[in-house]
C-alpha cells in the first residue's frame, strides 16, 4: 500500500525540520516503507461504525481556576538558554513572519 | 559485596526505621556499589552523590526525632532520565538534551522526596524511551548483569539493570509499550506499569502523552506495591490523571489465597514467535495456578492481532508533536547557528545532530501518518483498533478477573543483535503493548530461566483500568509459591558480577 | 502595483469577504497555567514549565476561559457543542514554545452564530447579518523583536530576540461564514462588524478589546468574483489589520488592487499579505501555494470539554443587553438623533456617557464633555477615551460648581487639564492654579471701567441701542481678570452702569 518516494521523505523530513543527507533520505525511503507496509494492517479492522479513541480513560471537564501561580525569575528562565541577550532568548535570523 | 545492598526494599526500611542501620549507610553502600560495577553494567548516565548522601542525612534526622515520613523512608532508587528533577542534568538519553538542567521538579521526584526516597541518581534509556534493547541510547548501551553481552530490556533497561546490579533496591521506571514490563522480563526483576492516570505524568517528558505511564521497578512484589503507593494519585497538574482513590496496593501483596480467582490465558499471545524456554515456564506457571486453586481459561482477544500495527501509527504521530519542541531555540544542543543560517536551518541541523536514527524514524513516521490526505487512513485507523483493542479487554474481564501471558516473546538478547532490524526490535512489545492502548495496568514478574540459554522469564498480569490490587494480589501468590519451590529468591541467581 | 478606483471595482465586480477576529480574553492567569496575563512587565518573568514548553510540563485548561468562551458563543448566537476536544496544530515558529499551537480543530466550543450589525451610508442605515462559522479556544504565541538591519523589520534582520510572556495567553478565535452581498458597503460592513464584536466583547467583559495593544486583532480575507452568482475568487488573506480605521481602508484596498489585477487578466494568487498602516497599502507575505499541513490531532494532554445544558443556560443568564438594542433604547431615552447618538457611539464614548449620566450629570452635558473636550485631548495623546484619568464622578463635581457659579466653562477646562496630568483632587487643582470666578462687584466695576475709558465710543453706541457694542468691553474685563469673570454677570453690571436694559 504505502511506497514513499524520496520526494515524499524530503517533504517529511522538512515539516519535521530534519536536515537529512542524501543517504539518509534513501535510507528512510526503503525503511519507512517497510514499516508502513506492516503498519497499514489496521485499515483491515477500521470500519466507518467503529468511534476512534483519543484519549483510553474517558474523562472530560477537567479545569482548574482562574488563579495566578508563581512564574519563573528572568535568571531562572534563561538557565539553559543556548544564546541570551536583554533578558531574551536570542535566535537566528526569521525568513518569514508566519 | 556488602549483605545490604542485596536485601529487599522493605527489609532495608525496616532496618533503617528501627535505626539498626541509618540511611546514610544504605545509601553509601549503594554509591560504593554504583562505583565499583556500573562501568560494566553501565545503568546510571548521571549519580547525583552529594544531593543522595544529603538527603539521606536529612531522612535520618528526622527518623532520630520520630517522623518516618513513609514505608520506605530512607531507601535509595535510581531514576529513569526521563523524568525531571530540579538542577539535575536530565538528557532523555538524546545527545539533544546534553547538559540540560530542569528548573523543577516532576510530580513523581516531588513525591519520592516527600516520601523520604533518596534518589541515587538517573538511569540510561533508549533515547526519548524508544527502544527495547537500550541501545538507541546517545550515551552507550546499558548491559543486562545476568549475561553482560545481552541487553537489559528498553527502553528502561537502565532502571531494570540498577536493580539486577543491585546497584539500587528500587527504580522508577516508564512504560509506553513495554518499557517497564520487558526490560523486568529480561532481567529477572519485577516491573509495573499503572493505570493511566493513576500516576501523574507532569515532568515525565512525553513520548506518546496518551501511552505513557510512570512505574515502580524492584526487585519483589511487595517493594512495588509500596513505590507503587508512593508515587500514585490524583495530580492537579496533569489533566488526565484520574481524580478517585486507588485501590489499596499494599494489601493486596500480601500473599493471600487465589482460590476461585478467575484467570484468562490470552489466546493471541504466547503461541507463535515465542522462544520455547519462555513458554516452558509459562506453562508450568499455568499449573501452579491451578493447583492454587485458580480457575484458568482461554480467552480470545481478536484485535490484539493489530495491537503493535495501531500502536506503530499512534506512537510515532503523537511523538512527531510531542518532540517538536527540541529545536534549539530554547535549552539543549545548537548547531550552525553561525550568523549566515535561518532560524529554520538551525532548527533542522540541531535535530538532525541532535536525534539518534530511530526516534528520526518515528518522527518521521509519525510526520506522515498524520500528514493531509493519509491521516484517515493510518492515525484514524489504529484509533479505531484501539477503541477495538479496549473492547477486547473488556469483553475479556467480564469472564476473567485478570489475564495473563509471557512478558516478552524471547529472553534477553545479544547486544547488536537487532539494532539495524526495526521491525525485528518492534515485536519485542507484542505482548505488552495492548495494555498501553486500552489504558489498563499490567505487572511483569520473573517465573524463572528459560532451558535454553539461562536467562530470566517474565510473566505478565493485566488487569482492569483501576484494579491494579490485582496484579500484587495475584503477583505475591505466584512470588510466593515459585520462591518455596526453589528455596530462595529469584535474583539471588544472578551471577556475581 | 495598479490599482481600480474604488467605484468602479465595485461596479465590475463583486467582493466576498472573510474575517477572522482573534481575541485576548482578560482572564487573571493564562490559558494552560497559573502565569499572569497582564501587559508590560520585564521580558520572560510571566513564564513557567507549561508555556515555556519545557519538555514534561503539561496543560491544565483554566476555568474561566471556557466560561468566557461559552458566553461569547451565545452572545453571538452559537451553538454551544456538547462535548469538544482541542487539537495540536502542528508547525515550526520560534515565538511557539512547543511547535505547535494549542488549539481546537473539527470541533469548535461554539458555531453556527450571528451577529446583526448597523452600518451608517448615505443611504441611511442598513442592517447586516453576519453570521459566524466558529468561534473556538487557542494560546498565543511569544513575542518576537527583528535585530539589525532594519529596526524591528524581519526582512534584513541579524537575529531576533524572544519574549514569551505573551506566549499561552488565551485567545478565541472568531470566524464569520462568507460575508456577500456588500456591495460598495463592503469596506464599511467589515468596519461595523468589528466594531460591533468589541462593543459586545466590552459588554460582555471578557477582554480588553485594545486594538493598538493587540488584544483584539482582525485578519481580512477577501475575494472578488464577476458577480453575485459566479462562484468564489481566489483569496488574499491580510493579517494583523489592529485599527477599525485600518479594517474599512485595507478592504477597500484589496477591492481596488485584485479588481486592476483581474481587470488586466491576471490572477490573484492565494497569499498571506501584510497591512501597512503608514501607506495603507498591503504587501505580499508568504505564498499559500505550498500549504502548510499543520497535521491537527487531538490534543492527548487534554481531556475533552462536554459544557453541560445547565452550566450552558447559567451562563446564558449572565449576558448583558444586546449592545444594539441597549443602544436604541438609550437613544429613546435621551431623545437625540441617529446622528447625535451615532457620534457617541463612534467615539467610543457611550459606556461613559452613561456612566456619567449615573453620577448626576445631565445627558446633553455628559455627552458635550466626552465628546468635546475629552475626545479631543484623547485624540492628541492618542489614546482611548476611556484611558483619561478623569471619572464620571469628576465631571459631576465639575457642573455642580459651573451650576453654582464657581467655574464657567473656561475654568472647567483649566481643571479638567489639571485631572488629566494628575495635579490632584478638583479643589486641590482650584487652589493651585488659582481658578475662582471673580465674583466681587467692586473689583468687576474697576475692571469695566477702565476697559470704558479706554473705549470712550463704546459707550455712546451702547447708550444709542447698539447693545452688540458691549462685547468689546467684556472681553477686555475677560483679558483683565484672565477668565476668571463670570461674561454674564459681567454684561449685567455694564448695562446697569450705562442704565440701558437688554429687553
Amino acid at each position: 500500500m504505502a511506497e514513499l518516494s524520496r520526494e515524499q521523505v524530503a517533504h517529511l523530513a522538512k515539516l519535521a525540520r530534519l536536515a537529512l543527507s542524501d543517504e539518509e533520505l534513501e535510507h528512510y525511503a526503503q525503511q519507512l516503507g517497510v514499516i508502513l507496509d506492516s503498519v497499514a494492517k489496521v485499515t483491515e479492522v477500521a470500519t466507518a461504525d467503529i468511534k476512534p479513541t483519543s484519549h483510553a480513560i474517558e474523562m472530560t471537564n477537567v479545569f482548574r481556576e482562574d488563579e495566578i501561580r508563581p512564574s519563573f525569575s528572568s535568571e531562572t528562565t534563561s538557565r539553559n538558554a543556548p544564546e541570551w541577550e536583554d533578558e531574551r532568548f536570542r535566535v537566528p535570523r526569521i525568513l518569514d513572519e508566519e | 559485596m556488602s549483605e545490604l545492598i542485596s536485601k529487599n526494599a522493605v527489609e532495608l526500611a525496616a532496618l533503617i526505621h528501627s535505626g539498626e542501620v541509618t540511611s546514610e549507610e544504605v545509601t553509601k553502600v549503594h554509591l560504593d556499589r554504583i562505583d565499583s560495577v556500573d562501568e560494566k553494567v553501565h545503568a546510571f548516565l548521571f549519580v547525583d552523590k552529594e544531593n543522595a548522601m544529603a538527603s539521606a542525612r536529612e531522612v535520618d534526622a528526622a527518623i532520630q526525632s520520630g517522623t518516618i515520613a513513609s514505608p520506605l523512608a530512607g531507601v535509595p532508587l535510581a531514576l529513569k532520565d526521563v523524568l525531571t528533577m530540579k538542577d539535575v542534568p536530565t538528557t532523555c538519553g538524546s545527545k539533544i538534551l546534553q547538559g540540560w538542567k530542569p528548573q523543577y521538579d516532576s510530580t513523581v521526584v516531588a513525591r519520592l522526596r516527600s516520601a523520604g526516597i533518596v534518589i541515587l541518581g538517573k538511569t540510561n534509556m533508549d533515547e526519548f524511551a524508544m527502544g527495547s534493547s537500550t541501545e538507541y541510547s546517545a550515551y552507550g548501551p546499558t548491559k543486562n548483569p545476568w549475561d553482560l553481552s545481552r541487553i537489559p530490556g528498553g527502553s528502561g533497561g537502565g532502571s531494570a539493570a540498577s536493580l539486577a546490579a543491585f546497584e539500587a533496591p528500587l527504580a522508577i521506571g516508564t512504560d509506553t509499550g513495554g518499557s517497564i514490563r520487558q526490560p523486568a522480563a529480561v532481567t529477572g526483576t519485577v516491573g509495573v506499569k499503572p493505570t493511566y492516570g493513576a500516576v501523574s505524568r507532569y515532568g515525565l517528558v512525553a513520548l506518546a502523552s496518551s501511552l505513557d505511564q510512570a512505574g515502580p521497578c524492584t526487585r519483589s512484589v511487595m517493594d512495588a506495591a509500596l513505590l507503587h503507593q508512593a508515587i500514585a494519585g490524583h495530580d492537579p497538574m496533569d489533566s488526565t490523571s484520574i481524580n478517585t482513590a486507588m485501590p489499596n496496593v499494599v494489601d493486596a501483596a500480601k500473599n493471600q489465597s487465589i482460590k476461585g480467582m478467575k484467570i484468562g490465558l490470552v489466546k493471541q499471545l504466547g503461541g507463535d514467535g515465542y522462544q520455547v524456554g519462555v513458554r516452558k515456564r509459562f506453562d508450568e506457571v499455568v499449573e501452579l495456578l491451578g493447583s492454587l486453586g485458580a480457575e484458568v481459561v482461554e480467552i480470545s482477544c481478536p484485535s490484539f492481532e493489530y495491537a503493535l500495527a495501531a500502536y506503530y501509527l499512534i506512537l510515532p504521530s503523537e511523538c512527531s508533536s510531542n518532540l517538536a519542541k527540541f529545536d534549539g531555540m530554547r535549552y539543549g544542543l545548537r548547531v550552525g547557528d553561525d550568523g549566515k543560517h535561518s532560524v529554520e536551518e538551525v532548527m533542522s541541523l540541531s535535530r538532525a545532530e541532535g536525534f539518534g536514527p530511530e526516534v528520526k524514524r518515528r518522527i518521521m513516521l509519525g510526520t506522515f501518518a498524520l500528514s493531509s490526505g493519509y491521516y484517515d487512513a493510518y492515525y484514524g485507523s489504529a484509533q479505531k483498533v484501539r477503541t477495538l483493542i479496549a473492547k477486547d479487554f473488556n469483553d475479556a474481564f467480564a469472564q476473567v478477573d485478570v489475564l495473563i501471558s509471557p512478558t516478552a516473546p524471547t529472553t534477553a538478547f545479544k547486544i547488536g543483535d537487532k539494532v539495524d532490524d526495526p521491525l525485528a526490535m518492534y515485536l519485542n512489545d507484542v505482548a505488552t503493548i495492548p495494555v498501553n492502548l486500552a489504558g489498563n495496568c499490567a505487572m511483569s514478574l520473573p517465573i524463572g530461566l528459560a532451558d535454553e540459554d539461562n536467562l530470566p522469564v517474565g510473566l505478565q498480569i493485566m488487569a482492569p483500568v483501576m484494579a491494579d490490587d490485582r496484579l500484587y494480589f495475584l503477583g505475591a501468590v505466584i512470588e510466593a509459591a515459585l520462591e518455596s519451590q526453589w528455596g530462595h529468591r529469584f535474583i539471588d541467581k544472578v551471577p556475581a558480577l | 502595483m495598479n490599482l481600480m478606483a474604488f467605484d468602479e471595482a465595485i461596479e465590475q465586480f463583486d467582493p466576498v469577504m472573510g474575517l477572522e477576529v482573534h481575541v485576548e480574553l482578560s482572564t487573571k492567569s493564562k490559558m494552560f497555567c497559573g502565569c499572569r496575563t497582564d501587559f508590560g512587565g520585564h521580558p520572560n518573568t510571566h513564564v513557567c514549565p507549561v508555556c515555556l514548553g519545557l519538555p514534561g510540563a503539561l496543560p491544565v485548561v483554566n476555568a474561566k476561559a471556557v466560561e468566557s468562551a461559552i458566553r461569547i458563543g451565545l452572545a453571538l448566537n452559537c451553538e454551544i457543542a456538547a462535548w469538544c476536544r482541542f487539537a495540536r496544530k502542528n508547525y515550526f515558529y520560534p515565538d511557539m514554545p512547543k511547535n505547535f499551537q494549542t488549539s481546537q480543530y473539527d470541533e469548535p466550543l461554539c458555531f453556527n452564530g450571528y451577529l446583526d450589525v448597523d452600518v451608517v451610508t448615505d443611504e441611511g442605515t442598513k442592517t447586516y447579518r453576519i453570521e459566524i462559522e466558529r468561534a473556538h479556544m487557542e494560546e498565543d504565541t511569544g513575542k518576537a523583536s527583528h535585530q539589525g538591519g532594519q529596526t524591528g523589520r524581519i526582512h534584513g534582520a541579524d537575529y531576533s530576540l524572544l519574549d514569551y510572556n505573551r506566549a499561552g495567553i488565551p485567545l478565541i478565535e472568531i470566524v464569520t461564514k462568507p460575508i456577500l452581498h456588500t456591495g460598495k458597503d463592503a469596506p464599511l460592513v467589515a468596519k461595523a462588524y468589528v466594531s460591533a464584536l468589541r462593543d459586545l466583547l466590552r459588554a460582555l467583559d471578557v477582554s480588553d478589546v485594545r486594538m493598538e495593544q493587540g488584544s483584539l486583532r482582525c485578519d481580512v480575507n477577501l475575494s472578488l468574483r464577476k458577480d453575485a452568482t459566479s462562484p468564489f475568487g481566489t483569496r488574499s488573506e491580510t493579517k494583523n489589520v489592529n485599527s477599525l480605521r485600518s479594517i474599512e481602508r485595507a478592504v477597500r484596498f484589496e477591492i481596488s488592487r485584485q479588481a486592476a489585477m483581474l481587470d488586466e487578466g491576471k490572477k490573484v494568487i492565494q497569499e498571506t499579505r501584510h497591512w501597512h498602516e503608514d501607506t495603507g497599502e498591503t504587501t505580499a507575505g508568504r505564498s499559500k501555494e505550498e500549504a502548510e499541513d499543520y497535521r491537527y490531532f487531538p490534543e492527548p494532554d487534554l481531556v475533552p470539554i462536554a459544557p453541560s445544558r445547565d452550566w450552558v443556560e447559567e451562563l446564558r443568564n449572565t449576558l448583558p443587553e444586546n449592545p444594539a438594542v441597549r443602544r436604541s433604547r438609550l437613544q429613546a431615552e435621551w431623545g437625540i438623533s441617529d446622528h447625535d447618538m451615532n457620534s457617541v457611539v463612534s467615539a467610543g464614548a457611550l459606556d461613559l456617557v452613561v456612566n456619567t449620566i449615573a453620577a448626576g450629570v445631565s445627558h446633553t452635558a455628559a455627552r458635550k464633555w466626552w465628546l468635546g473636550e475629552l475626545s479631543r485631548i484623547a485624540n492628541d495623546r492618542g489614546v482611548e477615551l476611556g484611558e483619561l484619568a478623569i471619572t464620571p464622578h469628576n465631571l459631576f463635581e465639575i457642573e455642580t460648581l459651573i451650576a453654582g457659579g464657581t467655574l464657567n466653562d473656561k475654568l472647567a477646562r483649566n481643571v479638567i487639564e489639571g485631572l488629566l496630568n494628575n495635579e490632584g483632587s478638583i479643589s486641590t487643582i482650584i487652589q493651585a492654579r488659582g481658578l475662582t470666578l471673580v465674583s466681587d462687584d467692586t473689583a468687576l466695576l474697576a475692571a469695566i471701567d477702565e476697559a470704558l475709558a479706554q473705549a470712550p465710543d463704546v459707550v455712546e453706541k451702547i447708550q444709542q441701542g447698539k447693545l452688540q457694542a458691549a462685547g468689546a468691553i467684556v472681553g477686555a474685563v475677560m483679558k483683565a481678570t484672565r477668565g476668571q469673570a463670570d461674561a454674564a454677570k459681567v454684561k449685567e453690571l455694564l448695562f446697569q452702569k450705562l442704565g440701558v436694559s437688554e429687553e
